[in-house]
């Protein structure tokens, strides 16, 4: 290590370039970044963003909308990933969401009560979570697990409160925070800023990131410190079952619907990819925010292109594979050693 | 006589490390020879090369006179070498029948033979004298360690024994399940099977050995039967006296400890983990928990923060009782711990040195106030320029330090903290030279300042030069303490050993 570490400091020439490709954001960026030029190739006018019924419109924007409920359920994820947790039960809390925004609209409650008791529904989900893995001590992946295939089954049972023929719905509120705009942006950009906003405050601006990040390092230790370890990951879980909660009513209102076998499925394997391509490890000890949202970019940016590429819609799922390989591969520390190797050996 | 089993200048080196060199060791038929050492000593290696798992550089190994190899696992078991591992290795979920037959089940027409295993299980059993009052369908883990525990040694005893290996045999038993233990032990004995016994705990030494060997730093430097070995004796062969002249004893000026103590713990203890002791802390007081390895001074350290749940006595800082101690109430009352285990309960590897360090004194503030970038830094710099700690910059991640280095990280985070009492558990394990005799001039700096300090310590010089006044453990028990006048290696050695009160 000391070695090449010296070797790094006597070629001053490359070493700005060394210091970038050594920092986290590089390879996610440079990712997103091909995805978009390909885009651009092969279709001329990808980048265009117009100005349609007073909204914007365009390839880029369309990137965005669409990636507010991963990247709101990836926020919390992240959150979870940091204390070496995980939670798999968020596609459910989506649906457990939609159906009761659905059945509590149905039963005539005012909307903005309906908003409420939506989130208080996904913080209730989170405190379930909580409850099992910080105070039962079950591992994060079987806890969550259980609500993960029960959520959705519950979902179910709430459309049977109000007959569950017709579990339709509409509300201005709602559907204005989904898929309405303020001025030229669309209203749910704004929602998910606010939301990103408040939980970096949270994380970087108290000190309850640094606590989480601890417990997640090493919970043993977290205790000597004298860390509420126990309360720091049920505040992790929370933080996801409230997000998870957003991005449900994000979802729930714009298909205007509560479809609790299809809503936000798999949308958590999309989350986890986002957290770990944005350099959080699963082994837990680091919360990236930003990182995190660049991840989810890099996965809708794919996702859309596929889609506007014309490349049959079968082929999406295993180019996605590819692109996400490539992107961890880049990441990872021992390929880029053994690169840099293998280049120096051929250059003598 | 020909010993039953003998090793002969066995040696073996690990990179770096020479594990053993020519130790000799003799186990006579019908003996319980006892196998000492403190950590590090040799003597986990020499018991796996005796049973397989490892094998020696050089020597030779002769059961009854008669050269033999043994060359893996399955060769000892062929002749007939038996070992129970200090960690029952067995299965708590399944029934004692499965585990007394794991891997060696009867069969009939290919498939296991139930009926046949729970007849060998009974036998295994019955070999001990011992079974009738076990359902032999129930699963092992709802009986008690001590009954595991015999069904570990059932389960190495084969018909044909002729050596068993018991390491640690006793150390999660009580007095109670320890004579049970030993009562087998004595039969088995009295069959003519050569038993190495190997435990931290000195009394039972004496009670069921008969003959001791003694080993240091990889060479065998006693052996002896027990009537020619006092405890005294065999404490400072398994101690050494190579490092008498690292550290003189500081003379100290008027002692400054003589006011009211700002630490008491009467009767503190807990059941299987510490026997209730008594101890006080004054201001600037440097109080050393010495005792040999498993004598209890990490438990002591950990019950007085309340890392570990005390179930007996009470414990009074700055006068006023802690109800429940647990760290964080510790951290309020301004009690710091560095633990032992760097590795496992000390650094955060993935954050950097600087949250490392400010950890402390962040938990101490609650998540609210956070310390600002600026106030991080400067605290950051402050520790790492008072305790030496070599990082190039305080955003290094601490996993990159070097085991020193880390230890200082620790110690720091400790500090900042504000702490009216600090515990160290062994503030020098695995740190070299030069950064072993920073932390003892770190320590007199500290308790010169008003600290109180509690110092547990395998290192009797270290104990010897920074302590006021030493409480001396032995098997899980404080069996005695030093003033400061009566401290030297001697008066600790014998204390130990209980020729001394």
């Amino acid at each position: 290590m000391k070695h090449s570490a010296e070797i790094r400091a006597t070629t001053p020439s490359l070493s700005w370039l060394r210091a970038i490709a050594g920092h986290r954001a590089v390879w996610p960026i440079v990712a997103l970044a091909l995805i978009l030029i390909v885009d651009g190739i092969i279709s001329p006018g990808f980048f265009q963003i117009r100005i349609v019924e007073g909204r914007l419109f365009g390839n880029l924007i369309d990137i965005l909308y669409r990636a507010v409920p991963t990247a709101l359920v990836a926020l919390g994820m992240a959150a979870v990933i940091g204390t070496k947790g995980i939670d798999l039960s968020v596609g459910s809390i989506i649906a457990i969401v939609g159906a009761v925004i659905t059945w509590r609209i149905h039963a005539g409650d005012p909307h903005w009560v309906v908003l409420l008791i939506a989130l208080g529904a996904g913080l209730l989900c989170g405190l379930w979570n909580g409850f099992l893995v910080a105070v039962l001590d079950i591992q994060p992946i079987i806890a969550t697990l259980i609500l993960m295939t029960s959520g959705r089954g519950i979902g179910l049972m709430i459309n049977l409160l109000y007959g569950g023929t017709n579990p339709s719905f509409t509300s201005p509120l709602l559907q204005g925070l989904s898929v309405g705009h303020i001025g030229l942006v669309p209203t749910r950009l704004l929602l998910f800023a606010s939301i990103f906003f408040v939980l970096w405050l949270l994380i970087r601006r108290t000190a309850f990131g640094l606590l989480l990040e601890s417990v997640g390092s090493n919970p043993a230790a977290a205790k000597i410190v004298g860390i509420n370890a126990r309360l720091v990951i049920y505040a992790a879980y929370l933080i996801s079952g409230f997000c998870s909660g957003w991005a449900g009513i994000v979802l729930a209102a714009d298909t205007h619907t509560s479809d609790p076998v299809s809503i936000g499925l798999n949308i958590e394997l999309d989350a986890i990819l986002a957290v770990v391509i944005g350099g959080g490890s699963l082994s837990g000890g680091r919360v990236y925010l930003g990182m995190t949202l660049l991840g989810v970019l890099v996965i809708q940016a794919l996702t859309t292109s596929i889609l506007t590429s014309g490349l049959p819609p079968e082929y999406n799922l295993v180019v996605k594979a590819v692109v996400v390989v490539v992107v961890l591969l880049l990441q990872s520390t021992n390929l880029r050693i053994a690169l840099y190797n293998a280049v120096s050996r051929t250059k003598r | 006589m020909t010993a039953r089993i003998e090793m002969l200048g066995v040696s073996k080196a690990f990179p770096g490390v020479r594990a053993l060199d020519r130790v000799d060791f003799q186990v006579e038929a019908g003996e319980v020879h006892a196998l000492m050492g403190e950590n590090g000593a040799g003597k986990s290696t020499l018991i796996k090369i005796m049973t397989g798992a490892l094998q020696g550089d050089a020597g030779e190994i002769r059961m009854d006179g008669r050269p033999v190899r043994i060359g893996s696992t399955g060769d000892a078991q062929a002749l007939g070498i038996g070992t129970v591992y200090q960690e029952v290795n067995l299965v708590p979920t399944m029934s004692v029948t499965k585990n007394l037959t794991l891997g060696r089940q009867p069969k009939r027409f290919g498939l296991i033979n139930w009926g046949g295993a729970r007849k060998r299980a009974r036998e295994r059993l019955k070999r001990l004298n011992f079974g009738s009052e076990i359902d032999i369908e129930r699963p092992l883990g709802s009986y008690s360690v001590a009954i595991q525990q015999l069904v570990a040694i059932a389960r190495a005893l084969e018909h044909d024994t002729r050596v068993l290996v018991l390491d640690e045999p006793t150390a999660s038993l009580d007095a109670i399940e320890t004579a049970l233990l030993f009562k087998i032990v004595r039969d088995l004995k009295a069959r003519g099977i050569a038993i190495v016994f190997i435990t931290h705990f000195i009394d039972q030494v004496y009670e069921i050995a008969d003959r001791i060997s003694v080993l240091r730093n990889g060479r065998l430097v006693g052996c002896a039967p027990i009537a020619e070995l006092p405890p005294p004796k065999m404490i400072s062969l398994m101690l050494g006296r190579e490092l008498e002249h690292t550290e003189e004893r500081a003379a100290k000026a008027e002692s400054v400890a003589k006011g009211e103590p700002i630490l008491v713990a009467e009767g503190l203890g807990r059941r299987r983990v510490m026997a209730p002791f008594d101890l006080s802390l004054r201001a600037g007081e440097v109080v050393g928990l010495s005792g040999l390895l498993g004598s209890g001074r990490t438990e002591v350290a950990k019950l007085i923060f309340g890392a570990v749940k005390h179930d007996s006595g009470k414990l009074t800082v700055g006068g006023a009782p802690v109800s429940s101690a647990s760290p964080g109430h510790s951290l309020h009352l301004g009690i710091a711990f560095c633990p032992e285990d760097r590795k496992a309960e000390g650094i955060f590897g993935e954050l950097t040195v600087r949250e490392n360090i400010i950890l402390g004194l962040q938990t101490k503030r609650g998540w609210l106030n956070r310390l600002s970038h600026d106030e991080q830094e400067a605290l950051a710099q402050e520790m790492i320029k008072a305790l030496a700690i070599a990082t190039p910059d305080a955003d290094k991640p601490v996993g990159q330090l070097s085991g020193g280095n880390q230890q200082k990280v620790v110690l720091a985070r400790a500090l900042t903290a504000e702490p009216r009492i600090l515990i160290l558990d062994e503030p020098t394990r695995g740190i070299d030279v030069g950064a072993h005799a920073e932390v003892v001039t770190l320590i007199r700096k500290l308790c010169a300042q008003g600290l109180g300090l509690l110092v547990a310590s395998s290192e009797l010089d270290e104990l010897v030069a920074v302590s006021d006044r030493i409480a001396v453990l032995r098997d899980r028990r404080k069996v005695g303490e030093i003033e400061e006048r009566d401290i030297n290696r001697q008066t600790i050695i014998d204390t130990i050993a209980g020729a001394r009160t």
